[in-house]
C-alpha cells in the first residue's frame, strides 16, 4: 500500500488505529486498512459505552477476527460521545472501509497535546512498509 | 529454518497471506476467509497440505506392527486401497499423533502424520518398527492437495485420463486408488478430507503439483488457505492434533473413543492404560459448545460450570453458522448451566454434540 492512499488528514497510533480530527472538534477513531488486512474478515466488535472516559494509548474496544481477537487503543485521551452501533451487525464494514463507515468510535479530547505525538500518514506509510519486509 | 512446500512461489504470486504453521510457511487465505470458507461448503475448493508427512511402510509383518503401533484396528482393512483413521498412543494412552492408514498391498501400508509432530513421530515409528522388521520411509517427494466441497470430486475427474474416471467416480468414502491427471500425471486419489464435506485429498510427485493446481483452478477450484480450513473442520466436528488432543490427554478426554479398538488379544500401545481409565472413570470429556450471544469462543478461555471448570480446546467463528463454536474439556456429565469467561465477562453457552455443519447443512439442535 502507498501512502496516496492513506487519508492525508489522519493521524495514527503505532499499533495501527487513526484518529481524525473532525469540524466540531471531536476525535473520531479507527483502525487503518492494513490492520484490517492484518486482521482478515471481522466477524465482532466490543465498544466502549457512550461517556465513558479513554486514555491514550490503553485499550477501549476490542474487535475480533475469525483469527484472532485484538485490543484496539485509543489515541488520545477524553470521554466518549459516539460509537458505531451499525458495526453490531455489520462488522466487515470495517474491512470494506476502514477508513470511512468503518470507524468505532468518537472521543471528545482532553488534551489537544496529545494528537502531535501521533504519527501522521507518510511516517505511518513508512511504519508498516518497513513492518512488510 | 522455516519450510516451504512446492506449491510456495505460486501461492506467493496469488497474493497469499503466509504464515508460520509449524515451521512451514502456509498460506493462511488468498482472499476473505469466510469466502473461501463458503467456496468450499458451496462449490470446491482447494489446500495445499504438503506440509503433511507421508511415511511408507514395507516389510513381512507391517500388518502385525500397526496391530500394536496403532489404537484402531488395522484388520478392519482389507481391500487394497482402503484408509482408516486412527490415534496413536503412548503407554500412557496419551496421543502422540492422530493419523489415517491406508493399505496398499500385502506388505505396504502408507501413513499420513502430521506437519508439527514429524520429527517425534517418525522417532517413535522408526524405534517401534526394530521389532517387526518394519522399514520406515518417508516420502517427502509427495505433494499434496486437498479439493474438498460438493463439486469437488467432478471437478477432479473431469481433469482425469477417461480410463480412470469411471473407477474414480465409484471410489468409495475412505479408499483411495491411483489414476492419470493431467498430462499423464500419476495420481494417488484418496476420498478422504478435513472439511466435513465430500472430495479427495490428492498425493502426487511434487514436481507435478504447480500443473495440478492450475489445472484445478481453470475449471473453478478455488484457492483456500489453512484459516478456512481449521473453521471448515471445526464445525465438521474434527480434533486438531496439538489444541484438541496431545501427549497427556487419552482419546476418552477427546471425543475419539469411536476410532478406539478394543478388539479382543490385540495389544497396542497404551490399551492398559486405557482401560484402567475407563475403569476408574473418564474424569472429562470432550463436548461441542455453542454460543449464541455475540463473541467468539478461543483457545484457552475458562468454561465454567456446576461441576467444576474446564477449557475450550478449538473454538472459533462458524461461518456457516453466523455464530460461534467451540470443542471444550469439561467435567464428564455435565449438560447444562454452563458459561465461558471472555475477558472477565461470562457468556452463557449450550452444550451440544457435535459435528456442527455436515454437507453443507447446520445439523439438529446447532
Amino acid at each position: 500500500m502507498s501512502a496516496s492512499e492513506i487519508p492525508g488528514d489522519l493521524k495514527f497510533l503505532k499499533s495501527h488505529e487513526w484518529a481524525r480530527v473532525e469540524d466540531n472538534g471531536l476525535v473520531r477513531v479507527g483502525i487503518s486498512n492494513h490492520a484490517q488486512e492484518q486482521l482478515g474478515d471481522l466477524v465482532y466488535v466490543e465498544l466502549p459505552e457512550v461517556g465513558a472516559s479513554v486514555q491514550a494509548g490503553t485499550g477501549a474496544a476490542t474487535v475480533e477476527s475469525v483469527k484472532a481477537a485484538s485490543d484496539i487503543y485509543s489515541p488520545v485521551s477524553g470521554e466518549i460521545t459516539e460509537v458505531n452501533e451499525a458495526l453490531a451487525d455489520k462488522p466487515e464494514t470495517i474491512n470494506e472501509d476502514a477508513y470511512g463507515d468503518g470507524w468505532l468510535f468518537v472521543v471528545k479530547i482532553s488534551d489537544r497535546g496529545e494528537l502531535d505525538e501521533l504519527l501522521d500518514a507518510d511516517a505511518y506509510a513508512e511504519l508498516i512498509e518497513n513492518e512488510d519486509h | 529454518m522455516t519450510q516451504k512446500t512446492v506449491l510456495n512461489a505460486l501461492h506467493r504470486e496469488l497474493g497469499a497471506r503466509m504464515v508460520d504453521f509449524g515451521g512451514w510457511d502456509m498460506p493462511i487465505s488468498y482472499r476473505s476467509q469466510i469466502e473461501e470458507h463458503h467456496a468450499v461448503r458451496r462449490d470446491a475448493g482447494m489446500f495445499d497440505v504438503s506440509h503433511m508427512t507421508v511415511v511408507d511402510l514395507h516389510g513381512a509383518r507391517t500388518r502385525e506392527f500397526l496391530r500394536h503401533l496403532l489404537a484402531n484396528s488395522v484388520d478392519k482393512l482389507k481391500v487394497q486401497g482402503k484408509a482408516l483413521y486412527s490415534c496413536m498412543l503412548n503407554e500412557q494412552g496419551g496421543v502422540i499423533d492422530d493419523l489415517i492408514v491406508y493399505l496398499l498391498g500385502d506388505e505396504h501400508f502408507r501413513l499420513v502424520v502430521n506437519a508439527a509432530t514429524r520429527d517425534k513421530d517418525l522417532a517413535w515409528i522408526e524405534q517401534q518398527a526394530k521389532a517387526f522388521d518394519v522399514a520406515v520411509k518417508e516420502r517427502p517427494d509427495f505433494a499434496m492437495i486437498a479439493v474438498q466441497g460438493p463439486s469437488a470430486r467432478a471437478k477432479v475427474i473431469g481433469l482425469l485420463h477417461d480410463v480412470d474416471r469411471p473407477r474414480i467416480e465409484k471410489l468409495g468414502r475412505f479408499a483411495a486408488a491411483a489414476a492419470q491427471g493431467p498430462h499423464g500425471m500419476p495420481l494417488f486419489i484418496a476420498r478422504t478430507g478435513y472439511t466435513g464435506e465430500d472430495g479427495f485429498e490428492i498425493l502426487l510427485p511434487e514436481e507435478h503439483a504447480v500443473a495440478l493446481w492450475k489445472a484445478l483452478a481453470d475449471v473453478g477450484v478455488a484457492a483456500c488457505g489453512l484459516g478456512a480450513r481449521d473453521t471448515l473442520r471445526l464445525e465438521a466436528g474434527m480434533n486438531l492434533y496439538g489444541q484438541d488432543m496431545d501427549e497427556n490427554v487419552t482419546p476418552w478426554e477427546a471425543g475419539l473413543a469411536w476410532t478406539l479398538s478394543l478388539d479382543e488379544g490385540r495389544d497396542f500401545i497404551g490399551r492398559k492404560a486405557l482401560e484402567a481409565q475407563k475403569a476408574a472413570g473418564v474424569p472429562r470429556a470432550m463436548v461441542g459448545l455453542v454460543m449464541d450471544e455475540k463473541g467468539v469462543l478461543r483457545h484457552g478461555q475458562k468454561v465454567l460450570t456446576p461441576q467444576g471448570d474446564g477449557e475450550i480446546l478449538s473454538g472459533s467463528f462458524a461461518p456457516s453458522l453466523n455464530k460461534s463454536v467451540a470443542f471444550a474439556r469439561i467435567p464428564v456429565g455435565v449438560t447444562d448451566n454452563v458459561r465461558v469467561d471472555i475477558r472477565g465477562r461470562e457468556v452463557p453457552v449450550r452444550v451440544v454434540k457435535f459435528p456442527f455443519v455436515r454437507d453443507g447443512k447446520p445439523c439438529e439442535g446447532i
